[in-house]
């Protein structure tokens, strides 16, 4: 007689201050897989657990910006041998759960040119597999992990001012960095936002892809094995329409990058941050998604302040 | 106390001729010592009885081979014959620690087409990919790290804190530097291409770290590479070559060819070849300057150093009298950018030299691998005869030599105790020449003109440092410097991020930071 085993499931959770606690909300939130069924049940996160991971992100932010770049290099480096030991399960959790709308509803028309708006939810090539679309997260962290030590070597500058000072400007890590993750591409969105806002010593927090959240909850188990300070990345899985409004308005978040929003929220976003004057960077999915542009110093620079110090030079 | 020197040891001239013969003795009888010491001591003695010491020698040990081959086309080859090859010592011990191939320009020429025949497959590789390759050498590195620095301390004879704690750290952090660079060349220069197969030849003071400095940035700019090091410390390039092995570096992109001069003779000279990179002697490089001289090929030289080292009298003294320390005697002083010469701001001078003096007497020179050593053995017995010389012209043209150390000095091997020269003139041959030593020359100023004045007056330009309390003074000296590195409060700082290389004969062309990458690209 054979017994069939009966696997353990996993339990996902947040991921705060480097610690897996649940919503304090009680809340969970079914994923529907590709059959239909109940794929997972993830943790769904509420304005406190929204607080609370911001909270941990400003008290980490200090030291991981204080942190040689050289050793941010490194653990961003570190974060993607962590991601290559997990690809298969971050692979299957992306084809596990049926991507997203490729288009909102209202531009269904693919064939009429996408006007500026309906532009910001535009879909990705569907030629990106699972499996892809992990290997090209690994290889953009890899990038980043690059620019650590290197992105103020081209952005910052020696200023020939016209007197006996000296005077240069170097750039650094604006704060706390608020992203939000595009529908599609929940990995590679994720990452592609994330780790340019890690690179000059940002610390953030992240809202997941709302229609398939897992790889973000799995990608959580990567970055607290791959020496990351905690509270220097923050992951939540939460529905974009209950926490997106508390983002704008926080005095505690710094910078927002977002991509594939909806033109009302993203309307709501900058009309949000015009009243603080907080940074907010929003790309379209397909910018994302390509290769050339979807990785750049730019990325970097939408995080980043500019610091100009004089010095007399004559004793 | 200003130092004096006792009768028996005062100034003593080693008979130039003859130094090799009697090296260790000369040098042990030639320094002088200072009158607070209990008299002359014999050769070995313990001078510090008070507390004994025990040795804290590390312990890893490193599988060396008896011989070892170049390594072409992603394989170690043995030479022909055995007897064209050299044996490598330890410096230390004058232990036979393997034999090297002498390469001969046949072994060049296999080397060099070995690197053409992989150019164009390297240079198509995505830059991304290229990258890895440059991520996954630094991380090999970083895990045998204890085992590279054990044997460059035993090849090398530098202390093995030095070569624990700075050396292959900043090896593996230079090739992690570079890796990132390979796909964001585009912001170094636009439409950038590798040059294509690079010679390099590397000096023997720092040798796997300047195997780092010169491989880096040529892979991550595409480029392959024959590489020639020092005849005496060839081990830990063939080391490296190891880990290319491991990493599945495709063959052929690093080709490392051992031998003395000859080799470096047949890579500068060979026709396959797009740019050569020396670091050396100030000599050697104007004659490979001369070499290349009808040819198109493109080079950078890195060479020698005579850097002053400035004190003003608002400087914390006690925080630059480490400074000169880890200036001049880092490495037994040799290093191309040792801080030489000092510049003492003249109402300060004997507050400097007494307390230099006393931080002196407890340097510890002695088995290198041993974690407490502060000063090592001389790379080679001919180094050691070159100090040797210049002790003796010193003391000959009347600079006083101070030797405060107490150390004993073991009885093999090639040591001279740290020491320094006072009532030094800009004209004697220790305020001028680089000795390549334990060897620092004292002088004084008076004005921040006059510092900037002696300081300049060299014809070398390779590194400087100034210390002093006043920001506006610091940057106007380093403003005024003519040396390609100005260390402000601090010297003999290492970066990958941050380019190194001189002015006037110390060379041209930078190595590190973007600066530097900008060699490798055309």
């Amino acid at each position: 007689m054979t017994m069939t085993r009966i696997e353990v499931s996993k339990t996902y959770k947040l991921f705060i201050n480097g610690a897996f606690p649940r919503t304090e909300s009680g809340r969970s939130w079914p994923i529907t897989g590709k059959a239909g069924d109940t794929f997972a049940h993830l943790c769904l996160a509420s304005r406190k657990d929204l607080r609370d991971a911001i909270e941990a992100a400003r008290a980490a932010q200090p030291k991981w910006q204080a942190a040689t770049a050289y050793n941010r290099g490194q653990i961003l480096y570190r974060m993607a041998e962590m991601m290559e030991g997990k690809r298969d399960e971050l692979a299957q959790a992306i084809s596990a759960v049926p991507n997203g709308p490729l288009a909102p509803a209202r531009t269904k028309s693919a064939k009429r040119p996408a006007s500026r708006t309906s532009s910001l939810r535009l879909s990705v090539s569907p030629s990106l597999s699972p499996a892809a679309e992990v290997s090209a997260a690994i290889d953009r962290l890899v990038y980043y992990a690059g620019w650590c030590d290197k992105y103020a070597q081209v952005l910052g500058c020696h200023n020939p001012v016209a007197g006996p000072y000296y005077n240069f400007t170097v750039p650094e890590a604006t704060g706390v960095v608020a992203a939000v993750a595009p529908d599609q591409l929940p990995l590679l969105g994720l990452i592609s936002l994330l780790a340019p806002a890690l690179v000059p010593g940002n610390s953030t927090v992240v809202i997941a892809s709302n229609t398939n959240p897992v790889p973000a909850a799995v990608l959580g188990e990567v970055f607290a094995t791959s020496d990351l300070p905690a509270g220097v990345v923050n992951i939540l899985t939460g529905k974009r329409d209950e926490l997106l409004p508390h983002l704008a308005p926080h005095r505690d978040i710094d910078a927002i990058f977002a991509a594939g929003l909806s033109a009302s929220e993203a309307q709501m976003l900058r009309e949000g941050v015009a009243e603080n004057l907080k940074r907010v960077q929003i790309h379209d999915v397909a910018a994302i998604a390509a290769g050339e542009q979807g990785q750049s110093l730019e990325h970097i620079r939408g995080g980043v302040e500019f610091k100009t110090i004089w010095h007399p030079a004559l004793a | 106390m200003a130092s004096e020197h006792n009768g028996a040891n005062g100034v003593q001239a080693v008979n130039g001729a003859d130094v090799s013969a009697q090296s260790r003795a000369a040098n042990d009888a030639q320094v002088g010592r200072p009158r607070s010491r209990v008299g002359p001591v014999e050769h070995g003695q313990q001078r510090t009885p008070s507390i004994a010491y025990a040795p804290a020698p590390e312990t890893v040990k490193v599988d060396i081979a008896e011989r070892y081959g170049h390594f072409i086309g992603g394989e170690f080859v043995m030479p022909g014959s055995k007897a064209a090859s050299f044996p490598t010592l330890n410096p230390a011990t004058e232990a036979v620690l393997s034999h090297i191939a002498q390469g001969s320009e046949k072994d060049v020429d296999a080397a060099v087409a070995s690197a053409r025949k992989a150019l164009p497959k390297w240079q198509a590789l995505p830059a991304t990919e290229r990258a890895k390759y440059l991520f996954r050498i630094a991380r090999r590195i970083q895990e045998r790290a204890r085992e590279l620095a054990v044997l460059e301390t035993m090849d090398s004879g530098k202390p093995i804190k030095e070569s624990r704690d700075v050396d292959v750290p900043l090896v593996a952090a230079h090739f992690f530097y570079h890796a990132g660079w390979a796909d964001k060349l585009e912001h170094v220069k636009s439409n950038a291409k590798p040059v294509g197969v690079c010679g390099q030849i590397i000096p023997w003071n720092f040798p796997l770290l300047m195997c780092a400095w010169k491989l880096a940035p040529a892979l991550a700019c595409g480029n392959t590479v024959v590489l020639k090091p020092a005849e005496t410390t060839s081990l830990t390039a063939l080391r490296l070559a190891e880990i290319f092995q491991e990493v599945g570096l495709p063959e052929g992109v690093v080709n490392i060819v051992t031998g003395d001069g000859r080799t470096g003779g047949a890579i500068v000279n060979h026709p396959g070849i797009d740019k050569i990179a020396f670091t050396g002697s100030t000599d050697v490089g104007k004659k490979i300057a001369k070499a290349l001289a009808s040819t198109s090929k493109k080079l950078t030289l890195e060479l020698g150093g005579k850097s002053p080292h400035i004190i003003f009298d608002d400087a914390s003294i006690d925080q630059a009298i480490e400074g000169i320390i880890q200036g001049i005697y880092f490495n037994q002083g040799e290093v191309c950018c040792a801080g030489s010469r000092l510049l003492v701001q003249e109402s300060i001078l004997d507050e400097v030299k007494r307390k230099l003096e006393l931080r002196m007497a407890s340097l510890r020179m002695g088995d290198p691998l041993d974690k407490n050593t502060d000063v090592g053995a001389i790379n080679s017995k001919a180094q050691l005869e070159r100090i040797n010389y210049y002790l003796a012209e010193g003391q000959k043209e009347g600079a006083k030599l101070c030797v405060p150390g107490s150390s004993p000095v073991p009885g093999k091997g090639f040591w001279c105790p740290p020491c320094f020269f006072h009532d030094v003139q800009p004209s004697h041959i220790v305020a001028r020449e680089e000795i390549f030593g334990p060897v620092l020359a004292l002088m004084s100023f008076r004005t921040i003109d006059e510092a900037v004045a002696k300081a300049n007056n060299t014809p070398y330009g390779l590194a400087a440092g100034v210390w002093t309390s006043k920001g506006s003074k610091m940057f106007e000296v380093a403003g005024k410097l003519k040396a390609g590195v100005v260390w402000c409060n601090t010297y003999n700082r290492f970066d990958p991020t941050s380019p190194f290389g001189g002015y006037k004969e110390s060379g041209f062309g930078r190595e590190g930071g973007m600066q530097g990458l900008g060699a490798y690209l055309k």
